[in-house]
């Protein structure tokens, strides 16, 4: 399985991820070297098996509709890379 | 009587009981230690001094009016992937490099509500992203039984501080085989518990169906205690197990008879150090003189898939997790555009080291359209593989004993630019996480001045038992009590 320059890109795109060029390149060999060790997975009949998404069986976990007080506002403002008063700055999504 | 700072937990609270010495003490005692191997080991990315100190004095009015507790006044490391707050909490990455939390991680809140005294954070890989401590985006930290090599990771930081009692005991999490795996680097006691037995709230997440909070301690008994404190159901965390906890203290009984423990060979790869195998067989052999009933052949067949499936599954959880760094609400955000997009690609670029990118490309590969049934689902279910290959050897066995690595500390650099002979560092570690089931790591001999580690798996919240063999090991054996020459 090898990467393409442009199949690198698509990925990082997919994720929102900035890449340098030397970044492309180097994520385009060790990518493809790491999805040849992933062929093993081939080896193996999984037809009719499960998927398994984790190992404990909990179903459903459901706590009471119940209001309660959340963190204060200025705790969790003063992280905050840009702000305006309580509101978080963002640019604009739509233009 | 050892320094103050070479004391066990159970040490420890002795003496704060008896009056014999004091939290501020035994606390001012961690400090001087601190300042004198920190320059030389890096195992610290924050100590909150003034905070410890004051918890120090909240601990020491505590046991004046007799409530202490097994982990009050005694003071810990944490590694920095769970939230502290009012202390930042890094993940050993630029991009969280200035976070305060506005709470605590559950476990922290249960080390408070015992009022336990945090020293503060220890270095990882970040995102715990790593078996080396090398991905830590601030510096290094080092193996203290010999500065050129690495401790170990993710945990490294935690591992290596408690190994030089920087910290009379620590927390770790792992995911893969971060607190297993450094602890056997460093030659220190370290649990992974199973799966939903220690809850997960505030802990940063990296692949949320592995991850686990775990201690790492001096010796199987304060692991014991450890856990008593921080295991239990937490509404907070979905994933947390309903179930009682029982007094893990008990399960420290100093011989094995009639315990069956099988060793399944597939553990004993190629390419494995021959020291290595020399000193696992040895504690094997010294855990049948007490009394266990050890099976050579027992077997798991699926181990060699195990590699593979993990590294689709953990780098798939994490590119979703790692989403969420998108310079808006918290951490590092890039400001030097007015476009949206680029603002948050710039941000992951800036933000992010190389590890972490790599997996993020990973997962995301792995979960697009076109490649999801092909890695992600096939992962899913050879994981059903494994996990069901785990129940059936413990209908036989009570528990599995393996190399915890299957070399002693590798250099600092040696793999740090071949990602795929890195991860084969946790090829051990990394099906038990797959499986969900607890594991510890105890120390089982050296190999030219280098520790090796023995793995003792158990069945899913079945921490007794492993604790247990841990603990009958170490009363047969004086492994744990060396120190690094430093």
């Amino acid at each position: 399985m090898k990467l393409s320059r442009e199949e690198v890109q698509h990925i990082a795109l997919l994720a929102r991820l900035g890449l340098s060029e030397a970044e492309i390149e180097k994520f385009r060999i060790q990518l493809s070297d790491i999805l040849e060790q992933f062929e093993i997975l081939k080896q193996l009949d999984t037809t009719d098996l499960p998927p398994t998404a984790q190992s404990i069986v909990l179903q459903n976990v459901l706590r009471p509709d119940e209001a309660k007080a959340s963190y204060p506002v200025k705790d969790i403002m003063d992280n905050a890379p840009q702000r305006e008063s309580n509101c978080f700055k963002t640019r604009a999504v739509l233009e | 009587m050892n320094d103050l700072h070479q004391l066990t937990i159970s040490q420890a609270h002795q003496l704060l009981k008896e009056k014999r010495t004091s939290s501020v003490e035994l606390t001012k005692a961690i400090l001087v230690r601190l300042a004198k191997v920190e320059d030389k080991v890096h195992a610290c990315v924050t100590i909150s001094e003034d905070a410890a100190l004051e918890q120090a004095k909240n601990a020491d009015k505590a046991i004046g009016s007799g409530k202490i507790k097994p982990l009050t006044g005694i003071p810990a490391l944490i590694k920095d992937v769970m939230c502290t707050k009012g202390i930042k909490t890094t993940c050993s990455s630029k991009i969280l490099g200035n976070f305060v939390p506005p709470y605590d991680a559950t476990v922290i809140e249960k080390l408070k509500a015992g009022k336990a005294v945090i020293l503060g954070k220890t270095n990882m890989d970040e995102f715990a992203m790593g078996s080396s401590t090398e991905n830590s985006a601030f510096f290094t930290t080092r193996n203290p039984w010999d500065l050129d090599r690495v401790p170990g990771g993710s945990s490294g930081g935690s591992a290596v501080a408690v190994a030089t009692d920087e910290a009379i005991y620590a927390l770790g999490s792992d995911t893969g085989g971060s607190i297993r795996q450094p602890a056997g680097f460093c030659s220190v006691v370290g649990l992974k518990p199973t799966y939903g037995r220690v809850s997960r709230f505030g802990l940063v997440a990296f692949a949320s169906s592995l991850d686990q909070i775990g201690p790492i301690t001096k010796n199987a008994a304060d692991c014991a205690l450890v856990l008593n404190v921080i295991a239990g159901h937490d509404p907070r965390d979905s994933t947390s197990a309903p179930y009682p906890v029982p007094d893990y203290t008990k399960a420290l009984i100093p011989d094995l008879k009639n315990l069956r423990i099988g060793i399944p060979k597939e553990y004993f790869v190629e390419g494995m150090q021959k020291e290595v195998r020399a000193s696992i067989e040895a504690a094997i052999k010294k855990l049948e003189e007490l009394g266990a009933k050890i099976d050579w052949d027992a077997s798991l067949p699926h181990t060699k898939y195990a590699l593979a499936a993990y590294y689709i599954l953990a780098p798939s959880e994490a590119s979703a997790n790692l989403a969420r760094y998108d310079g808006v609400k918290y951490g590092f955000s890039y400001q030097d555009t007015s476009n949206m997009w680029e603002a948050m690609e710039k941000t992951k670029q800036f933000g992010f080291g190389a590890e972490v990118k790599r997996r993020i490309m990973l997962g995301t590969y792995a979960l697009s359209a076109g490649y999801y049934d092909a890695y992600y689902l096939k992962a899913q279910k050879v994981r059903t593989l494994i996990r069901r290959e785990f129940d059936q050897a413990f209908e036989k066995y009570d528990a599995l004993v393996t190399p915890t690595s299957p070399t002693v500390p590798f250099k600092l650099g040696e793999k740090v630019d071949d990602p795929i002979q890195m991860y084969l560092s946790d090829v051990c570690t990394l099906p038990i996480n797959i499986a969900g089931l607890p594991a510890i790591s105890v120390p089982a001999g050296f190999a030219d001045g280098l520790p090796i580690g023995m793995q003792i798996i158990g069945k899913p919240f079945d921490e007794e038992t492993i604790l247990h063999i841990a603990f009958a090991y170490e009363q047969a054996t004086d492994w744990h009590k060396k120190k690094p020459p430093i």
